[in-house]
């Protein structure tokens, strides 16, 4: 193929909490100074910026890629921003790499940014806007409303429990006790879950992730910038994505299509035939508990309707046969939608270093995923990676 | 490189610092209003439920019945060829029961919690649904595949809105 071969070499991160005191901009700046830093690259080494940031109506400020670009690095440089909702932190890194594997440019620094607590009372107020103006939100929706419809949809197609998904809220929000940056460590028991608020059955309040700000970062480089740069240059293998109808309720909820389709785009490049032997490790998308399995399944990481039995079975474990969301996931460590994703490529970058401390997985993976989910339960983007 | 060693930043505010203003923000509320255009196929939508009908849209390459109606068949790219009388009973795809508001503030105290449905329009194409609410049926006994129909606003209040349809309550028989 006619790519220059891409490598993730730097990343870096903020704490993602509740109310965050830094503006988006100075989130975003946190995290790209640390990623340069942590490769010792400074922003003249870097030829363009690719910034993800989901909703402008978060943050309350219209054009908010020009508002971050700053903050991102991207003065005077070639800047381009990147927004498909919750899918935005895997979307921006794979336009990241789109700019160096073509062959334009040989760095690239990928930032994802958001403050979703300027939004009062809640951000979910902004989220009414995410549904069709005239057919759906004179019903007055909220968006945990297509979660807990997509939910039930899949727990009755498959006969899965409550209790058996709240599972996933329990290993991801444990795993996230090792993660700095996390937000919402907690040891909580599968009753825990169910005891906590019902806001929209099947969903209760231990269900979701929490509304957060904060911000991720990474350096990208082309093969023989990355070698000079670093002895673990840790490869971006393979891209996919791809977007559903906005018809949402014309849809089979108990499966991501789109989610599939994005992934065999990413398995195709990679060379992947084999996704449940090969892809030895992932950080699917979990903003809902259910979600992970969700994704498990159209990531072709397990059968359909079988993602339940490896999460039973302990494979999902972090020192399970095939860990998911060893961070701690959007559940644990948060969810500041465009930071997430991108939080996820960073988790992998460093399990596949050997070099996630507490949080690291036994038995030296070669080869993870990191995938992200969004807009009108509509879009899927994946990235495959290799050390 | 462990994340150990980075310098996280990010330092955390409570609500209560921002309400008593002991650090100082700025309170906007835009006062935006838009007047969206309907467009061709659900202006014809709206037009009906004034009426008291749900019409959908044909595809004759697809064969698919398509609600809410649409001008073009996104599975086909082409335009869609005519309308069709659908009926005003479906049935559950799936649903919720839910205790919070759009705004993610909770529902009274006493208060029925909302019941929103994805609802298979009959008449429509099969796995066709649209996004309405139930009524009229208490919350443990909503049940996927159930027999629903419209219940509809009096015509003179209807006002070409998805609203005029009330809610969907339990079919019997
Ligand atoms: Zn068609």
């Amino acid at each position: 193929m006619a790519y220059q071969r891409v490598a993730i070499v730097g990343a870096g991160i903020t704490k993602f909490v509740r109310r965050a005191q830094e503006t988006g901009k100075e989130l975003a700046a946190q995290a790209s100074k640390m990623a340069l830093e942590s490769c010792g690259m400074t922003m003249k080494d870097i030829e363009c910026v690719s910034l993800g940031t989901a909703p402008d109506a978060f943050d309350g400020v219209h054009m908010k890629g020009e508002y971050l670009s700053d903050g991102s690095g991207g003065w005077r440089k070639p800047y381009m921003r990147q927004f498909v909702g919750g899918g935005t932190g895997v979307f921006a890194p794979v336009h990241g790499w789109y700019h160096v594997a073509s062959g334009m440019f040989d760095t690239c620094l990928v930032v994802c940014s958001e403050k979703m607590s300027s939004c009062h009372p809640h951000p979910q107020g902004a989220f009414k806007t995410i549904f069709d103006h005239t057919t759906e939100q004179p019903l007055n929706p909220t968006l945990i409303w297509i979660f807990a419809l997509e939910m039930n949809r899949f727990m009755s197609t498959y006969g899965i429990t409550k209790e058996e998904i709240a599972l996933v809220s329990v290993k991801n929000k444990k795993n996230a006790m090792d993660h700095p940056a996390a937000q919402l460590p907690m040891e909580i028991t599968v009753e825990d879950v169910m005891n906590s608020e019902t806001l929209a059955w099947p969903v209760n309040r231990l269900d979701i992730s929490p509304a957060s700000d904060g911000a991720a970062a990474i350096v990208l480089a082309s093969e023989h910038v990355a070698k000079r740069i670093t002895d673990k240059p840790v490869w971006i293998d393979g891209v996919g994505w791809n977007l559903d109808s906005a018809y949402w309720a014309t849809r089979d909820l108990y499966y991501p299509r789109y989610v599939e389709k994005a992934a065999r785009m990413a398995y195709k490049m990679a060379g992947i035939t084999e996704p449940q032997r090969e892809i030895e490790i992932a950080e699917p998308y979990d903003p809902f508990d259910y979600k992970e399995l969700h994704h498990m399944e159209g990531l072709l990481l397990a059968d359909r309707g079988k993602a339940v039995e490896m999460l039973l079975d302990g494979k999902t474990q972090r020192d399970g046969d095939r860990p998911m969301c060893p961070s701690g996931g959007a559940l644990g460590v948060g969810n500041p939608i465009a930071a997430t994703g991108l939080m996820k490529i960073i988790e992998i970058f460093l399990q596949l270093r050997g070099e996630a401390g507490k949080r690291q997985v036994p038995g030296n993976p070669k080869c993870g995923l990191a995938q992200a989910w969004g807009d009108l339960m509509q879009v899927g983007t994946v990235v495959v990676m290799r050390i | 490189m462990e994340l150990e060693k980075f310098e996280l930043g990010a330092t955390p505010l409570k609500e209560s610092a921002i309400k008593d203003g002991s650090v100082l923000t700025l309170h906007k509320k835009p006062n935006l209003r838009y007047a969206w255009d309907n467009g061709v196929a659900i202006g014809r939508y709206l037009t009906e439920l004034k009426e008291g009908r749900i019409i959908a849209r044909k595809c004759n390459k697809c064969r698919r019945i398509m609600i809410p109606p649409r001008m073009f068949c996104e599975l086909c790219w082409r335009p869609t060829d005519e309308w069709v009388y659908v009926r005003d009973t479906g049935t559950v795809n799936t649903f919720s029961i839910c205790y919070v508001n759009w705004d993610a503030s909770r529902i009274k105290e006493g208060e029925k919690p909302h019941i929103p449905a994805v609802i298979e329009i009959d008449g429509a194409s099969p796995g066709m649904g649209i996004l309405h609410v139930l009524g009229e049926v208490e919350p443990d006994k909503v049940k996927i595949g159930m027999k629903v129909r419209a219940v509809w606003k009096k015509p003179e209040e209807r006002e070409g809105s998805i609203t005029d349809i009330l809610y969907f309550k339990p079919a019997r028989g």
